[in-house]
């Protein structure tokens, strides 16, 4: 019979502790780090929630392990922005709790609809670290508008704001684009953005977001045929992006200061900024030699802007 | 006959006295210590806003006054009030004018109407960065009519212009109709108060907040004072 040296029973023995002492060392590591269930914070709680886009109806308990594969790492557990990406996010991951949204369809101060979520989520933002979600259904993309939902109570107690009407777009022509650029400077649009809308006006060295996070204004120049807004790419995006402001943001609303046709000549005029993209706007410029004529008001306003008010340079 | 008129005389006369609610809580608000010197600020960026100024203004944050008074605190009934919810008829006005914000801060009630006026020839935009309340973001070139906004919960909201980074402002939106704001004498008064015990909070935007607990028996005057601690910087 041959038994086990002892002195070779006693390195076994000594291997296997060493070994289970390694082994309860990761699984206290592993249990320390596991992450908290996702969803709203313990002390809040709130009742599940729906989405309506178009036919489809979005449920919030759906959504649950989506949220926590796929959006937790950036937005957070509790959906405070405060996921553990956000320390290299510039900008930051939205906070849902507080319900201050970008880009809507609706008035400054007010609830997007569950639309405006739900293109937000397919179309991702430009200049920042939200990708185009293209790898979702519809009703998962419903679901995740839903879910959203629960972060704050805003939800339960207030009804979306209602959405701007934004009328047919006005023909493009080199007048509406040349009223454009005279709105442009009235309206001192170029004290952010700079006189050819690259981000660089007097004041954009000192903008803060709400959160007291440095930002920076929208540069129109940058990129080439691809150039794209935060919120959108269509004319109509645009005239939303000014008509509702960007809350959260410097970007205020001008919905009370511009008239809807004036709104549309603006939008033909900031097309134009987009020095690098193909549009139809670029062409009417083009066609018309690259200059942008004087605006000749037609019904001059009493008041007109001081003379050290004028924004610095020309056109194109 | 005559029992009648002394009965009517008596209930006149409790009725009246009951009607007459004439506590008043007043004093005074100062400081100890230094507060931080105010910094100039530079509005060669916006020179419509600099030649209004003579000389260039400080910055607000702390404002003081002879006798180590403290300006711009918010004195309000946080506790006891019979507020019947009144909301105030007539509306507040915040104006920007010479790129400053007048008054520093302004006290309303909740639901009362705030009217925002651009006294300048510069565009503003007026930003409150409400986390409460709604947040909300407009642009108010000069010559468009005064902006009509209300708050429907009680907070202390400060308020920023995008444009121009030196404007700062603050609301206090409360939910009494017994607040005050300490002018250059310190001084701040709660008046035709009913008898009650009362909690009065003063808040101050940088220096924080405190609490007194005042009891008003009849038409009496009760003197309270407030002393904050400035801060280095």
């Amino acid at each position: 019979m041959n038994t086990l040296k002892p002195r070779v029973l006693l390195g076994v023995a000594f291997s296997a502790a060493v070994l289970c002492v390694i082994l309860a060392g990761f699984a206290v590591v592993a249990f320390a780090q596991d992450a908290p269930d996702v969803g709203p914070k313990p002390s809040v709680v709130l009742k599940p929630m729906e989405s309506h886009i178009g036919g489809i109806t979005g449920h919030s308990a759906d959504a649950k392990m989506n949220y926590r594969r796929y959006c937790a790492g950036c937005h957070g557990d509790y959906g405070d922005g405060n996921g553990e990406n956000a320390v290299w996010l510039d900008p930051k991951p939205r906070d849902f709790t507080i319900a201050t949204f970008k880009c809507r369809s609706t008035l400054t101060g007010t609830l997007p609809t569950d639309e405006d979520l739900f293109n937000t989520i397919a179309r991702g933002l430009t200049n920042s670290n939200m990708p185009v979600w293209s790898t979702f259904t519809k009703q998962e993309r419903a679901d995740l508008v839903a879910y959203i939902k629960i972060f704050s109570p805003r939800w339960e107690k207030e009804k979306s704001g209602d959405p701007i009407k934004v009328p047919p777009e006005t023909p493009v022509t080199i007048d509406s684009i040349s009223h454009g650029k005279a709105l442009f400077t009235k309206l001192e649009c170029w004290k952010c953005h700079g006189p050819h809308g690259e981000g660089d006006g007097p004041s954009a060295a000192t903008l803060t977001d709400s959160k007291d996070n440095p930002i920076r204004p929208y540069n129109f120049a940058q990129g080439k045929n691809d150039s794209r807004f935060k919120c959108g790419n269509t004319n109509q995006d645009i005239y939303k992006i000014f008509m509702t402001g960007v809350d959260g943001t410097p970007m205020p609303s001008f919905a009370d200061v511009i008239q809807p046709n004036d709104a549309w000549d603006l939008v033909h005029f900031l097309r134009t900024l987009q020095v690098h993209r193909h549009s139809k706007e670029n062409e009417v410029l083009s066609a018309a030699h690259g200059v942008i004529p004087p605006y000749v008001d037609k019904n001059p306003a009493p008041a007109a802007a001081p003379a050290d008010n004028k924004a610095p340079g020309g056109g194109h | 006959m005559r029992i009648k008129q002394t009965s009517l005389i008596v209930l006149a006369l409790i009725v009246c006295s009951s009607l007459m609610f004439a506590g008043t809580i007043s004093g005074k608000v100062t400081y100890t210590g230094t507060p931080a010197h105010q910094k100039p600020i530079d509005m060669s960026k916006e020179p419509s806003c600099a030649k209004q100024h003579a000389t260039p203004v400080t910055t607000e944050t702390v404002v003081t006054g002879p006798n180590n008074a403290l300006e711009n605190v918010v004195v309000y009934i946080s506790s006891g009030a019979p507020d019947d919810g009144q909301v105030p008829a007539q509306a507040v006005t915040f104006e920007q004018k010479g790129c400053q914000y007048l008054p520093h801060v302004l006290a309303m009630h909740v639901n009362q109407e705030l009217k925002i006026v651009n006294s300048d020839q510069t565009s503003h935009n007026i930003h409150p960065l409400a986390k409460v309340n709604r947040e909300w973001n407009k642009s108010q070139p000069p010559g468009t009519p005064p902006i009509s906004e209300k708050y429907d919960k009680p907070e202390f909201i400060s308020v920023k212009c995008n444009v121009h980074p030196w404007m700062h402002g603050e609301f206090a939106v409360l939910n009494t109709n017994h607040f005050d704001v300490s002018k250059g004498g310190g001084d701040f008064k709660l008046a035709n108060l009913p008898p009650g015990k009362y909690t009065i909070t003063a808040w101050h935007e940088d220096y924080g907040t405190q609490t007194a607990d005042v009891t008003i028996t009849g038409n009496e005057t009760k003197d309270v004072n407030f002393t904050f601690k400035a801060k280095a910087y």
